[in-house]
């Protein structure tokens, strides 16, 4: 199962870029209490998914392969500055978490075929969280963005 | 002739379950003003609480000099309590009205007319538009104007200018409570009645001090607690309060939960009621969705766990739950102790989870009262002057804005619908970086009301942001205006308001406005003008000339909505008394509690919205909503609970909570003018437990430091009942101070503002700020010289066991002579279910 282990990297990999990004844009935009907040608890909604998967990683073994990396796609090593700058933030946000999503729709797809219900559990709760994530960085961009684009300073 | 400061509810009435509240009329009349001198009686209703009692003013020479409770009114059965009896008049005949506008020139606010500031809100209104757009325009406005003045600002605002950047000080008051109803029910509106008080067999109040906040409610119930077979209560509250003592009285439970952690508390109860099977399974297949999830996110919350979190008895929790679970018919209430603290939409859901559990809604006794803060709260709601569309509309379905294009005769692009309306705190922050350059503030004093208020004062003070002040008086916020506009107050203009439990009454103009002061529906009327706003006809967008005009129009576009008001008219609400709508053809007049079919407004073409996460706030699409196929069933919705987002430290070990007290009403800017109010509860304090009084070497009346991450206060000490480790402050104080005589001339006006602790964060789905959870750390600073100015007579009562015997408070009292008269025959009350309506 070379690839499934493959993935399996790749979800702890992703998941572990989007809670530490979600922090980046948390502690750089913290005078919008709202991101400030929930970023961390999404960020700590990530943080659980890894632990989830610990176990199954211990089992399956961490692919440590070239191909991966070519997948992985960089955080945010810091956030950008004022209205527009979070509009980009959490567009990148998203743009990862999207990412995570689609990883774990891979996983569960293997995970059934293995009849892995374990593995099938962490994916689907997991997928389930991050689709939650998704929402509200679309609501928040949708709530950002005229301003930012139009009005802002 | 009684005190109704010492006394404040009355002379009880006692009356037994499922029989009529018996009517007693209470009137208050100036010193020196007898019955037969007083020129008129006019119509209205009291405007210093949420509860809405039906009044008649008394007008002698021009002036108002009183005021009388409608014996024949739904509401109040002719009962008033002492800020409507002592506080209704009194601010208008105080000598510091604004009497003309007020511009600012060289840094100082001077008078002028009103071309003049007139002309410079059109000017720079103008070239804002014209630079920057729509989206440079924000309003924030309050929950005490009238129906008229609401909808006709929410017609400039989303019609004439088309901007997002509107909402009220009902957001930091009743946000929450707009929120829970669209969450559960698919719409705002109460389902509930204040007649189900006397059919309950239980009450529970949730984070609600009543007796302070609504108080001839609370004489509503005291009247059914001390009569036969009366109900018993439950208190959710963090302090003693005289709802804990009820609780006590009658056998039922005071939970006091950690500030903070009402939604673990809420989980537990719903988790009892699921495992004892205390659940109407047949009614709730068929007109629930989402018991499952429900049942699943509450699963943890095991009694013990509770208890753990929330710092309360296990087998209180039990308790409590199976009071709910064994009661035919429970009576819930909620207030600010859920909404202004952490989780507070789905704290306050969670109070719905439970009815729909049991099935206990659309029944007399079985009712839902999620209340309001404020008196008109109601109808900002309904006209969308909080950012929301008229009539419960959803912003997201395009057709139902279409409905308002098509009603307004404007593009529909013209009516921003692209995202959730901007929030109070987001509005703020948009004023803070000049990204809104004009802010418009009408009724509301937000220097002191907003939370972090030095941030706020910052804001408002600053050159980044032009800001008009429309009110009263020269309130904390208005000095830092631009252009202050000199308002009408309530009796000085006319306009309909609507209550908590949906009734709409009619507040005729009584006497005229001071100077120059004009109605605040003129003073958006003369704007709308100035501006030019017209329609896609080419005709003037607004061509409404009085207030009876307007209520024509806004009844007009409420036709198929939840909010019906077409059956209405000025004529009809001129009668005995304040009708609750839905009012229309199948309802002509009008209705006592909705959801009696238990069909909800859920249906995805109807509901107001498609729902929130209630954890993130992210939004439910329109097709994921479909996909649910609600068509007329409510929503079971839970969540889990959440740490809050500031929790005590080493230097700050003390959970810090604001709120109210009987006497004062919002920031004083009127009960602060009446004497026999203000004398009552004249400056600030703080509550704290006897322990951590003892741990900190403070007696009652020593002057103390209050102080969090954001800032501090200097006020004194009351020893009192709040539960260990929470700090109480009442939020009212601002700087401003009445003249001696009323109480006034403290030093510490300058270092007791409550709000300068607390935190900016509000809820994800209402937004309503949280009010109700920081840390602090209270430290002594030296002997005081007396007890501290609080109340004896509330939840701010004296702890009985602390030795506070050199400073003993003397008991609250002192107000004028009132009268009550208890009617031999009590009125008969349209839709009243103890006296045969269905």
């Amino acid at each position: 199962m070379p690839h499934l282990t493959t993935y399996v990297g790749l979800a702890d990999h992703s998941e572990h870029t989007l809670a530490d990004s979600f922090r980046t844009v948390a502690e750089g935009h913290a005078r919008a209490a709202d991101v400030f907040h929930t970023c961390r608890l999404l960020a700590g909604w990530s943080d659980e998914h890894r632990t989830a998967l610990a176990p199954i990683i211990e089992r399956y073994g961490e692919a440590d392969v070239d191909e991966p990396e070519r997948l992985h796609a960089a955080g945010l090593a810091e956030s950008r500055d004022g209205d527009i700058g979070l509009l980009r933030d959490l567009q990148d946000l998203h743009v990862l978490a999207t990412l995570v999503q689609t990883t774990w729709t891979v996983i569960a797809q293997g995970a059934q075929g293995l009849r892995d219900h374990e593995l099938l559990d962490v994916a689907t709760s997991s997928n389930a969280h991050t689709a939650r994530q998704l929402t509200w960085l679309n609501t928040r961009l949708k709530a950002a963005a005229p301003q930012a684009l139009i009005v802002a300073p | 002739m009684s005190d109704r400061i010492a006394d404040i509810y009355g002379a009880r009435t006692p009356h037994t379950k499922g029989t009529v509240w018996p009517a007693r009329v209470d009137q208050f009349l100036d010193p020196g003003i007898g019955e037969d001198s007083v020129d008129s009686w006019v119509q209205s209703a009291c405007l210093l609480c949420s509860n809405g009692c039906g009044v008649d003013i008394a007008v002698k020479e021009g002036r108002m000099v009183g005021v009388r409770g409608r014996a024949t009114d739904v509401v109040n059965h002719g009962r008033l309590g002492p800020k409507g009896l002592y506080g209704s008049t009194r601010w208008a005949n105080s000598g510091d009205r604004l009497t003309r506008p007020l511009v600012r020139e060289d840094r100082r606010l001077v008078e002028t007319d009103w071309e003049t500031a007139m002309g410079r809100i059109v000017e720079r209104s103008k070239s804002l538009l014209e630079k920057k757009g729509p989206l440079s325009h924000g309003f924030y406005t309050s929950g005490q104007l009238f129906l008229e003045e609401y909808y006709a600002l929410a017609v400039i605002g989303k019609a004439g200018l088309g901007t997002p950047h509107m909402d009220g000080n009902t957001r930091l008051c009743t946000a929450t409570s707009a929120a829970a109803f669209k969450e559960s029910f698919g719409a705002d509106g109460q389902p509930g009645s204040y007649t189900d008080i006397e059919h309950c067999d239980a009450i529970f109040l949730y984070g609600h001090n009543m007796p302070e906040t609504q108080t001839v409610l609370w004489a509503r119930i005291l009247d059914r607690t001390r009569g036969d077979d009366p109900p018993v209560v439950v208190c959710v509250d963090p302090r003693r309060t005289l709802v804990a003592m009820e609780a006590e009285r009658t056998g039922g439970v005071h939970l006091a939960p950690r500030v903070g952690t009402n939604l673990a508390l809420m989980n537990g109860l719903t988790r009892e009621l699921l495992v004892n099977g205390w659940v109407d399974q047949d009614w709730v297949a068929a007109h629930t969705l989402g018991l499952e999830d429900l049942r699943s996110t509450v699963e943890p919350y095991t009694p013990e766990h509770v208890a753990d979190i929330c710092g309360v008895g296990a087998d209180d929790v039990r308790r409590a739950a199976r009071i709910f679970g064994e009661s035919e018919a429970v009576l819930s209430t909620v207030l600010q102790g859920f909404y202004q603290s952490h989780q507070a939409t789905a704290a306050s859901v969670a109070v719905h989870n439970l009815h729909l559990l049991r099935g206990m809604i659309g029944r007399p006794g079985a009712g839902i009262l999620q209340m309001n803060g404020q008196p008109t709260a109601q109808n900002n709601r309904e006209c969308g002057a909080d950012g929301d569309l008229p009539g419960f509309r959803n912003w997201d379905n395009p057709h139902h804005v279409q409905q308002l294009a098509d009603a307004w005769d404007v593009d529909a692009m013209t009516i921003p619908h692209w995202a959730p309306p901007t929030h109070a705190m987001q509005i703020f922050s948009y004023a803070e970086t000049g990204s809104i350059e004009l802010l418009w503030i009408s009724a509301t004093n937000p220097a002191v009301s907003m939370p972090e208020s030095a941030r706020i004062r910052r804001i408002l003070g600053g050159d980044q942001c032009f800001v008009v002040v429309q009110d009263l008086f020269l309130t904390e916020t208005a000095e830092l205006a631009d252009v202050v506009l000199p308002a009408a107050g309530w009796g000085e203009k006319t306009g309909c308001f609507t209550n908590v439990n949906r009734t709409v009454h009619l507040s005729d103009k009584a006497v005229d406005p001071p100077g120059e002061a004009r109605g605040d529906l003129d003073i958006f009327l003369m704007y709308a003008d100035r501006m030019g706003f017209t329609n896609r006809s080419g005709e003037p967008l607004i061509g409404w000339r009085t207030a009876e005009e307007v209520f024509d129009a806004w009844a007009a576009i409420t036709a198929g909505r939840p909010v019906d008001y077409t059956g209405l008219s000025y004529d009809k609400l001129r009668g005995p008394t304040g009708i609750p709508w839905p009012v229309n053809d199948d309802h002509p007049d009008g209705t006592d509690r909705l959801y009696t079919d238990a069909v909800f407004p859920t249906d995805t073409d109807y509901c107001e919205t498609y729902g929130h996460d209630l954890i993130t706030g992210g939004t439910v699409t329109e097709q994921e909503h479909r996909a649910m196929g609600p068509s007329g069933r409510a929503f079971l919705k839970g969540a889990p609970y959440t740490p809050p987002h500031e929790e005590p430290s080493a230097d700050f070990p003390l959970r810090y909570t604001t709120g109210r007290t009987v006497y004062q009403f919002h920031t004083r800017t009127k009960t602060g003018r009446s004497g026999d109010l203000n004398r009552a509860a004249p400056d600030a304090w703080v509550e704290i437990s006897p322990t951590d009084a003892d741990a900190r070497g403070i007696v009652e009346g020593d002057w103390v430091r209050v102080e969090s991450p954001r800032g501090a206060i200097e006020v004194r000490a009351r020893v009192g009942d709040v539960m260990h480790g929470a700090v109480f402050a009442p939020f009212h104080y601002g700087h401003w101070e009445p003249a001696a005589a009323k109480g006034g001339g403290h030093d510490d006006a300058n270092h007791r503002l409550a709000n300068e602790l607390t935190m900016t964060v509000w809820d994800p789905v209402s937004k309503q700020p949280t009010f109700k959870t920081a840390a602090c750390q209270v430290t002594r600073l030296r002997d005081g010289d007396g007890p501290a100015p609080a109340p004896t007579t509330g939840a701010s009562a004296p702890a009985e066991r602390h030795g506070a015997r050199r400073r003993r408070p003397r008991p609250t009292q002192g107000g004028g002579p009132t009268t009550s008269t208890t009617l031999a025959q009590t009125p008969t009350y349209p839709l009243d279910p103890a006296q045969g309506a269905s």
